[in-house]
């Protein structure tokens, strides 16, 4: 099928199947695959706002059994500059992000082996206990490795952390869901089929969840397009995906090593996503690893979200990639773009809109 | 004019007015912009995007002048003022890698070096390189090599040439609109002497290019008569090859601004001049300001350039310029073609070196 009757497909509102999907990031160009996937988060968000979110990323340690090979922030334990955070770093954090206007926290680690499900459960008790501030914390394989350290099922775990309270689930650790490349990448990660596992259980207890995507790696185009399907397929399902969010992998300091994915690749998956995913609200745009320009030109190839202001983020820095944003310059940012910037909460309800 | 009809000029190769390109930049449909400078791009150039490999020398940044602007400029005794010897440039050219075809060469304007060593400066490079192709003086330098001489602009341009200058980089345009140049560089020449020094330089066969200094305190309504004022000139000579727009750095200078260009006024700022310059051959992105990926998604927005190798550039590097100071040839291709379009290297006066296809 040609791009032009894909892209009729996509104006009538049909959705595409997956040799559809990479028939455009085969063929289409860059700007057609912006004009696409602008209609379409028109369709969804008409009213011309972008929205953000004022929290920090707390990585409370970079201790991680998994040690994946694209990953530049884990240590092992007894190395130099291992770390697991004190409840008072974590408490002190929490209190400076909500002075700073902060609704959320996401706090993830490493997977470290020694902490068990009730340090999690008294660490968020004890958080809710002391500050009115959304825990959005835990990646699938975080809950995973909980759980069968508690030898309990992924439902039981995921019961006991929301009752201890944990609100919503990061998308992290998806990588690409496909398992040929996570063998090569993150062979002691999760499988794909686990990672969806965990995020149905959160879905169906109530608990909304993101979704992400790293590609640059190893996988192929194809592979690319299979995760986008393998989201949508789900989402048909539960409908507890908030958003999605697409970024490249960081090479810098990582065993995998290779070059970055260019922005011309991050601007048409991008805009791949938006047009695959047709049961998604949100799409967000990537200037943690993009940068400040790409990623306001990124709300031109179907973002509608600009993140987080991410007090504090550790995990790309290791990578040597150390953009900032002050939510001063997220906000002018987005009005330069033509856009009405809102910050928002977790689950995209809007909180105040910036004139 | 609404965008409908600007679309419809464009498509029917008419050329687009002043208030044409006021509009355009008010325009938020940055896509529609890529789309209609794509159109003209690729009829000038197709698919084509140049590169040059080539060697930067800043000989010193010594200067006379003191624009607000700038973040390299020195006076004689000043911490960090350096000044290269004739010997030390020619030993710089020395490490050239094989591939090197151009030399581009600005400055400060010295305070008391003779015209003569400037003379010998681009003597003493042909004899070292005789095969690299010199691309050196801003107009604002010619203006002053010419009071250094006393020649007038004419013989002091014949004097270069005849001593190996090749070719004119296009800096110092900065903003034509006088105002606007009295606020940022009231030492500097005006811009009717700017283009005065491009005139007799094309005039006598010597190539040029021409830039724009964007995102300080200019107006859009400065921004496009600027490039109206080059395309008359353009039309006069013929003798731009490029015109290359240059996003402002402002850390470093008496410029207080907190950010840089954003994505959106570097991609629709490419965009418009290539719909404005109807008649210059290439627009040219130059990664060393706007980094790369804004260069390689402006491949899609009307630019058939990304300038070269470039090898240790300190402008920009002095003003907060957060690119590496190098690329390599192979880097180049890689970004053009993961861009979708053809690269090709080329020499200075864009004779074809070799295609990637």
């Amino acid at each position: 099928m040609g791009i032009d009757n894909i892209a009729k497909k996509v104006a009538g509102n049909e959705r595409l199947d997956a040799e559809e999907g990479l028939a455009l990031l085969r063929q289409a160009d860059l700007l057609t695959l912006g004009e696409i996937a602008g209609s379409v988060r028109k369709r969804f968000h008409p009213e011309r706002i972008v929205t953000f979110i004022v929290d920090r990323n707390i990585n409370y340690t970079n201790i991680c059994v998994n040690k994946c090979k694209f990953c530049a922030f884990y240590r092992e334990a007894d190395s130099p500059d291992a770390y697991v955070l004190t409840r008072e770093e974590i408490f002190k954090k929490i209190e400076e992000t909500i002075d700073l206007g902060g609704t959320q926290i996401l706090m993830q680690g490493g997977v470290h082996p020694d902490l068990g499900i009730e340090y999690f459960e008294d660490l968020f008790s004890s958080i809710k206990s002391h500050f009115t501030i959304q825990i959005h914390s835990l990646s699938p394989s975080e809950i995973s490795y909980v759980a069968k350290k508690a030898k309990i099922s992924i439902t039981a775990a995921l019961k006991r952390l929301k009752a201890a309270g944990l609100d919503s689930i990061p998308g992290g650790g998806a990588e690409i869901l496909v398992d040929r490349v996570r063998e090569k990448v993150s062979p002691n990660k999760i499988r794909w089929r686990e990672w969806m596992e965990v995020m149905k259980e959160a879905q169906r207890l109530g608990m909304p969840t993101t979704a992400t995507m790293m590609f640059g790696s190893l996988e192929t185009q194809e592979e690319i397009v299979r995760h986008m399907v393998r989201l949508r397929d789900l989402q048909d399902e539960t409908r507890g995906f908030t958003a999605f969010i697409p970024w490249t992998y960081q090479p810098g300091n990582t065993e995998l090593g290779g070059r970055p994915a260019t922005a011309v690749e991050y601007l048409k998956i991008l805009s791949l996503s938006r047009i695959m995913l047709d049961n998604f609200m949100n799409i967000q745009a990537s200037w943690v690893t993009q940068g400040a320009k790409i990623a306001q030109v990124a709300l031109e190839f179907g973002a509608n979200d600009f993140g987080s202001t991410m007090i504090e983020e550790n995990v790309v820095a290791a990578a040597g990639v150390a953009f900032r944003m002050s939510r001063q310059e997220i906000v002018s940012i987005i009005k330069d773009a033509g856009y009405t910037p809102a910050q928002r909460d977790t689950c995209y309800n809007i909180l105040a809109v910036e004139k | 004019m609404d965008q409908n009809q600007i679309r419809e000029k464009v498509l029917s190769n008419q050329r687009l007015s002043k208030e044409d390109g006021i509009a355009l930049f008010t325009s938020r449909d940055l896509l529609l912009l890529g789309r209609l400078a794509s159109h003209s791009a690729s009829q000038k150039n197709a698919d084509r995007v140049y590169f040059v490999q080539n060697m930067h020398i800043n000989p010193t940044n010594l200067c006379v002048n003191r624009c607000k602007f700038c973040a390299f400029s020195r006076s004689k005794g000043e911490a960090g003022a350096y000044e290269m010897s004739i010997e030390d440039i020619v030993n710089k050219a020395r490490n050239a890698g094989p591939g090197v075809r151009e030399f581009h060469i600005v400055s400060g304007l010295h305070p008391d070096l003779p015209f003569s060593w400037y003379l010998d400066m681009l003597r003493s490079l042909k004899k070292e390189s005789p095969h690299i192709h010199i691309k050196a003086f801003t107009a604002v330098e010619i203006d002053y090599l010419a009071r250094l001489s006393g020649l007038g602009l004419k013989d002091t341009l014949l004097a270069l040439r005849e001593a190996g200058l090749g070719s004119l980089p296009g800096g110092g345009a900065e903003i034509f609109n006088p105002a606007v140049r009295t606020a940022l560089c009231a030492e500097k020449i005006s811009g009717n002497r700017w283009l005065e020094v491009m005139e007799i330089a094309h005039g006598i066969g010597l190539k040029s290019n021409a830039t724009m200094l964007y995102g300080h305190i200019e107006t859009i309504e400065d921004r496009v008569d600027h490039l109206i004022r080059l395309r008359e000139l353009q039309d006069r000579t013929g003798g731009f090859q490029a015109f290359i727009p240059l996003s402002f750095h402002s850390q470093n200078t008496e410029i207080k601004k907190s950010s840089y260009t954003t994505g959106f006024d570097d991609l629709k700022t490419l965009a418009i001049s290539r719909l404005m310059l109807d008649n210059f051959d290439h627009i040219k992105a130059y990664w060393v300001m706007l980094g790369e990926k804004i260069t390689q998604v402006s491949l899609s927005f009307g630019v058939d350039d990304i300038d070269g190798t470039v090898v240790e550039e300190r402008i920009t590097r002095m003003a907060g310029g957060t690119t590496d100071g190098s690329m390599t040839r192979d880097e180049l291709v890689d970004l053009i073609r993961q861009a979708g379009k053809k690269p090709v290297e080329r020499d200075t006066v864009y004779n074809t070196i070799r295609i990637w296809e």
